[in-house]
């Protein structure tokens, strides 16, 4: 008796040992404070993911702001540092040079711009996901998964219909055999890696002429391919990352987004509309957006 | 009169100048943003639309003489998110307004907070790391 008493004891011990070795090794390996906060990270534990289910009403998990991005993408932003300099190609770094931006370390003074933004063009994607990444209404059935993005009310769709990525042509994507013309928000399919991870592949995008990478200007190009994972930590946390493979306008892939966390909102949600109003734009622009942006020798003295 | 009417009109020429050839969603870089101005004045205009939310407000001098000031917030959705609403401020509401004024002097800027006749505080940078993500 005495002996398995001592026996359940050192049982016991052991556990507790474990358990607290553990802890100790998941300790360690948490970020600084400083270091980027990951879905994980940004809220209280909840009930696991359910399985090759994203759908949900999602927002950035570090509050509103954080997907605004208006220095460029996430994970590389235009902001004069070294590490976040992007691998251009000749030709990239020529059209990145003809892309006046408002902001980022590149910007030029309010009169010289050119982002296509400030006209209420269509922002394409993957743009859409590195401007003003607000709420984001996802939708899914056993085909398709729908974004419903905040900005300018735009919509993509992911066929998960097990139907293979269409192929780049000259003059834009075949599907069938036959030849189909590039798209905004692209040719998007999904793949479930495991229960919780979606990989998406989108090609077939518009050109350079059309439409930017992200606010400071960065180009992309009718060969650029996307792939975005989409990995449901748990039931409430939604961690999104994103590569941009661009052989035309970079020498080699590279991560635009890292594990972006959104977190679950209720679903009784109403999702407010913003929206890119060409009126609106030019009331804004001629009443306040262009005389706080002339030159100071120009200005009546108050 | 016709002095005080000359210069109510600047801001709306010096609009009317500029908007032609530019077109301009801008950055930060037109702001004193080390500057504070906070100014009394009676809402004319309270305009709730994208890509910024404009407050424009009549500031009368000790002599008398009217300015017509217009301070912009961000996009509806953010300033929902901070507790603003389109039905929040009305025409002819006695206003006090804390901006970040314009370099160029005109009387434009960016709003940090709007004092309502109630006394209630609308801040403009609620929920935001300050002047620098306004977009």
């Amino acid at each position: 008796m005495a002996n398995r008493f001592k026996f359940t004891l050192m049982l016991i011990s052991v556990a507790l040992f474990a358990s607290w070795l553990t802890f100790a090794q998941s300790k360690a390996q948490q970020p600084a404070a400083n270091e980027h906060k990951s879905a994980a990270d940004s809220g209280h534990s909840s009930e696991a993911a359910p399985r090759h289910d994203i759908s949900g009403t999602w927002e950035p998990a570090n509050g509103p702001q954080d997907g605004v991005q208006a220095d460029g993408v996430k994970a590389m932003p235009n902001d004069g540092k070294p590490q976040h300099q992007l691998p251009y190609t000749p030709y990239g770094l020529q059209v990145f040079k003809s892309h006046h931006a408002l902001e980022g370390a590149d910007a030029v003074l309010p009169g010289e711009f050119n982002d296509p933004r400030d006209k209420c063009e269509p922002l394409g994607f993957p743009r859409m996901n590195f401007y003003n990444l607000r709420e984001t209404q996802i939708l899914q059935n056993p085909y398709k998964i729908v974004m419903l993005y905040q900005y300018a009310t735009t919509w993509r769709v992911i066929w998960t219909d097990g139907r293979p990525l269409p192929k780049l042509v000259d003059g834009g994507v075949l599907v069938n055999g036959e030849v189909k013309e590039p798209r905004y928000y692209g040719y998007s399919v999904g793949t479930w890696v495991d229960d919780t991870t979606l990989k998406v592949e989108t090609i077939g995008m518009m050109g350079e002429d059309r439409v930017w990478l992200d606010t400071a200007g960065r180009p992309i190009s009718d060969q650029l391919r996307v792939e975005e994972t989409l990995h449901r930590v748990d039931r409430d946390h939604l961690e999104w990352s994103v590569i941009i493979n661009d052989p035309k306008m970079y020498t080699k892939p590279w991560v635009a987004m890292n594990k972006f966390p959104m977190k679950l909102e209720d679903p009784h949600r109403d999702v407010m509309e913003q929206y890119c109003s060409p009126s609106e734009m030019e009331r804004y622009n001629q009443l306040f957006g262009n005389p706080s942006s002339a030159p100071g020798g120009q200005a009546p003295k108050k | 009169m016709r002095k005080t009417l000359f210069r109510s009109l600047i801001p709306i020429a010096a609009a009317a100048i500029f908007s032609a050839p530019l077109f301009a969603h801008h950055g930060t870089a037109a702001f004193e943003t080390d500057k504070r101005v906070t100014l009394k004045g009676t809402v004319t205009e309270w305009y709730w639309s994208n890509p910024h939310c404009l407050l424009r407000f009549d500031v009368k001098d000790e002599k008398g003489q009217v300015s017509h000031w217009i301070g912009e917030t961000q996009n509806p959705v953010t300033m929902t998110n901070g507790g603003w609403s389109k039905a929040a401020i009305k025409a002819g509401d006695e206003v006090t307004v804390a901006l970040f004024p314009v370099k160029n002097g005109l009387p434009l800027g960016r709003i940090i907070t709007v004092t309502l006749p109630n006394g209630t505080v609308l801040d403009a940078l609620k929920g935001t790391s300050g002047v620098r993500d306004y977009k």
